[in-house]
């Protein structure tokens, strides 16, 4: 049995390497993915273009205007004299910020003791428009501070002595990163498994392995190994590069997360091959790997809080195995966390696992055409 | 087929065309998978992330924990209690707080020392112990503003009712343009239509041309007086018009459904769509005809088309703020340029300054991409 078994895998990954092609699609993309992908997903800004329109020629509008182009993210690309300038800038999208300081903002900050400053933000992109209206708080917060110790006002009665953990400079790099790994993941077990079983199907040559000796089981077992076995390897590839070169701390356990990646591995090779056994023709496959992939991606948490959907759509993701490979990922990188804090995240995945490989194998013998 | 056939052939060749078109839609059909990536996906995924896509944070919940409670500690708690943006919890002791921010219980702490009511009356001021979990660095940023927020509210009360004036020299008057109110579902809405859309365009031809060449089919087709360019013209007409009917479909989902203001002109957008779509249907007849081979092509659409398309478009992540090299590469991303082309029609109108350049890219994108299809179902041929 041990022999058929290791035949049918042997055949297995010949039908997935020997095409060039093939192998070239399965080996380099995540890695080139990961790198360009793990550049690319951070929310901190770097580079925030604004222009600036200052009416007010005092001394503490020059102030203001110092800080901000002292600060790295801004970068200032345009200097305007009338009011009519700013729209069209802004509708280009040439640049994000708009500073604009009136005329009586250093003659108001003397007599009356404060001035106010206008800020226009494009909020086409909402999200970059929040950070970036956060920058600008922050840099006046800090005027304020200056200005109120220089001027001898008194200081408010109590203030705010902020501490991030886990990720104290608050790096969305660290963030996204793992969550990369866990969609590569994905990607990958999708590749080898969604597409198998349909193109034995189209090709006829499923027929001839069902009436081998071959158990259901058998052929189940024999088509979720290599699947299994490429999203480790790559997996482990993948960590290397995140710890490596994106240098992203990994502070847990590293049992724990190679349980997670086995347990991922498991469930979205199941669906994978749950999508290919309902699957007649390799398109359907196709369009069965993105129905399953592309929900699965979007409401794992990757880029948007799980708790700010709504508890409907909250409900839905707990048949999503990435929702707990991620959290498996983020807490073991960067909570340090092991098998004690993250025994609500196997169970679950090992449900969903066992559930699609029954259901596939069912499949294999039910759904003949 | 000869140069001097050509002109004879005329009129045979409208009727070619037709006659391909029909088969196109004929084996569309047959396979109830195009009408479904068509119809079914947009709607699918357009109501699901309409509804569960949002990076509006509310009822973060939070530990409150005083060491001494007092009328000032009750007094700033009450300030964060009457937000929306939080969910309170009552922790006893730091101890028991920070083991609910590790257990993933709260994502922040607000901490009041037990000589908290005592140092408000000193002149260098209470602190206020923050402890925010960085580990969702996004969220952490957001809860810090809340909670600055409800600072800032509670001091301005605290100092209007003993009758002092708050000391802030420069006040702050934003101003945000296109989207006042900052709702993330008017941003991240027009962007899902051009994910969806890419999806679509590139899903419904990735397998057609390399079906063909694997069962033989197309040799078939080329032993008729049909040519290449005619065989390939028939497959775009049929899956542009399956792919036009899923575009109206997700444009009047998000205007209908999602209430996301339409302040450009509909024609724009359509002619904008269509050339989007173009160059989704290109990419994927590129790819089917690249690989020859469906398993591949449907590798390679797997790989290439959905997450480049929703990590690297300037959907989700601000490519200005990439480095160099990734922001070069975002350039051959189709979904890039329909990206900023759907934000701005939908929110801001029509600006021609963005939607041309854009429009141009799209249409260079698609040439390329059928350009590739051409010629590598052509050469396969000699």
């Amino acid at each position: 049995m041990l022999i058929r078994l290791l035949a049918l895998i042997h055949k297995e990954f010949l039908a997935l390497l020997k095409d060039p092609r093939s192998r070239m699609v399965l080996i380099v993309p995540p890695m080139i993915q990961l790198l360009v992908f793990g550049y690319a997903a951070t929310f901190d800004l770097k580079d925030i273009s604004y222009a600036l329109y200052n009416e007010d020629r005092g001394a503490a509008s020059r102030e203001l205007v110092a800080a901000f182009d002292g600060a790295p993210a801004f970068h200032r690309v345009a200097t305007l004299h009338a009011e009519g300038e700013v729209a069209p800038l802004v509708d280009k999208r040439a640049v994000l910020v708009v500073l604009r300081i009136g005329p009586r903002f250093s003659a108001d900050l003397q007599s009356r003791g404060s001035a106010s400053v206008q800020v226009i933000v494009d909020g086409r992109n909402s999200n970059t428009a929040l950070i970036a209206l956060n920058y600008v708080r922050a840099i006046v917060d800090g005027f304020n501070r200056e200005w109120i110790a220089a001027h001898g006002l008194p200081a408010p009665p109590a203030r705010l002595e902020t501490r991030a953990w886990f990720n104290p400079n608050l790096e969305s790099r660290w963030f996204f990163i793992p969550g990369i790994i866990g969609m590569l993941t994905l990607v990958t077990t999708m590749l080898v498994t969604a597409l198998t079983v349909a193109r034995e199907r189209e090709q006829g040559t499923f027929d001839q392995l069902l009436v081998t000796p071959l158990r259901p089981g058998e052929i189940l077992l024999g088509k979720a190994l290599p699947g299994f076995i490429v999203g480790m390897v790559q997996g482990t590839a993948i960590l290397l590069i995140a710890t490596l070169w994106f240098k992203v701390p990994l502070l847990g356990s590293l049992p724990a997360l190679y349980a997670g990646l086995a347990l991922f591995l498991l469930s979205g090779v199941g669906a994978g091959l749950l999508i290919s056994s309902l699957a007649v023709t390799q398109q359907q496959g196709l369009l069965g790997a993105f129905l399953f992939m592309v929900p699965a991606v979007i409401l794992s948490g990757f880029a948007t809080p799980i708790a700010n959907m709504p508890t409907v759509v909250q409900t839905i993701t707990l048949i999503d195995p990435l929702r707990y490979f991620l959290v498996i990922l983020r807490k073991v990188f960067l909570e340090g966390a092991g098998f004690d804090v993250l025994m609500g995240q196997f169970w679950p995945m090992a449900v969903i696992g066992g559930v699609s490989l029954i259901l596939a194998s069912w499949l294999f013998r039910h759904r003949l055409y | 087929m000869s140069a001097t056939q050509k002109p004879s052939l005329r009129g045979g060749g409208l009727m070619r065309l037709k006659g391909l078109v029909r088969k196109e839609f004929l084996q569309i059909v047959r396979d109830p998978s195009s009408i479904a990536i068509a119809f079914v996906m947009p709607i699918f995924l357009l109501v699901l992330f309409g509804y569960g896509v949002s990076l509006d944070a509310d009822h973060v919940p939070v530990a409150l924990v005083a060491e001494a409670p007092s009328p000032d500690t009750a007094d700033f708690f009450a300030s964060l209690e009457s937000s929306h943006y939080f969910a309170p919890l009552h922790a006893r002791t730091l101890a028991a707080a920070e083991q609910a921010l590790r257990e993933g219980r709260v994502n922040a702490i607000v901490h009041l020392r037990a000589n908290f009511a005592e140092q408000l009356r000193r002149s260098d001021g209470a602190p206020i112990q923050v402890i925010v979990n960085g580990v969702d660095a996004n969220t952490a940023r957001l809860t810090q503003g809340y909670i600055e927020g409800a600072w800032g509210n509670w001091l301005a009360r605290r100092t209007a009712s003993q009758g002092q004036e708050l000391a802030t020299p420069v006040q702050l008057e934003q101003r945000v343009w296109f989207n006042s109110e900052l709702r993330s579902r008017n941003y991240l809405v027009p962007g899902l239509v051009a994910i969806i859309m890419t999806l679509i365009g590139t899903l419904l031809t990735a397998l057609v041309m390399a079906r063909e060449w694997e069962r033989g089919t197309l040799e078939a087709l080329l032993v008729t007086p049909a040519s290449m360019t005619e065989i390939l013209l028939g497959k775009i007409i049929a899956y542009f018009v399956l792919g036009t009917g899923g575009m109206l479909l997700t444009v009047g989902l998000a205007v209908g459904l999602f209430e996301v203001p339409l302040r450009g002109a509909f024609w724009l957008l359509w002619a904008c769509a269509s050339l989007f779509l173009l160059a989704a249907l290109g990419m994927g007849l590129a790819i089917s005809a690249v690989a020859r081979n469906q398993f591949v092509a449907g590798q390679v659409a797997i790989i290439g088309t959905f997450l480049p398309a929703f990590l690297l478009s300037g959907f989700i992540f601000d490519i200005d703020s990439m480095p160099t090299v990734v922001q070069g590469i975002t350039h051959v991303i189709v979904a890039r340029y329909f990206v900023s082309i759907v934000q701005t029609l939908f929110l801001a109108g029509d600006v021609w300054s963005v939607v041309l350049p854009n429009a141009f890219a799209l249409l260079l994108m698609a040439a390329i991409f059928l350009g590739i299809t051409w010629r590598k179902s052509r050469k396969r041929l000699e």
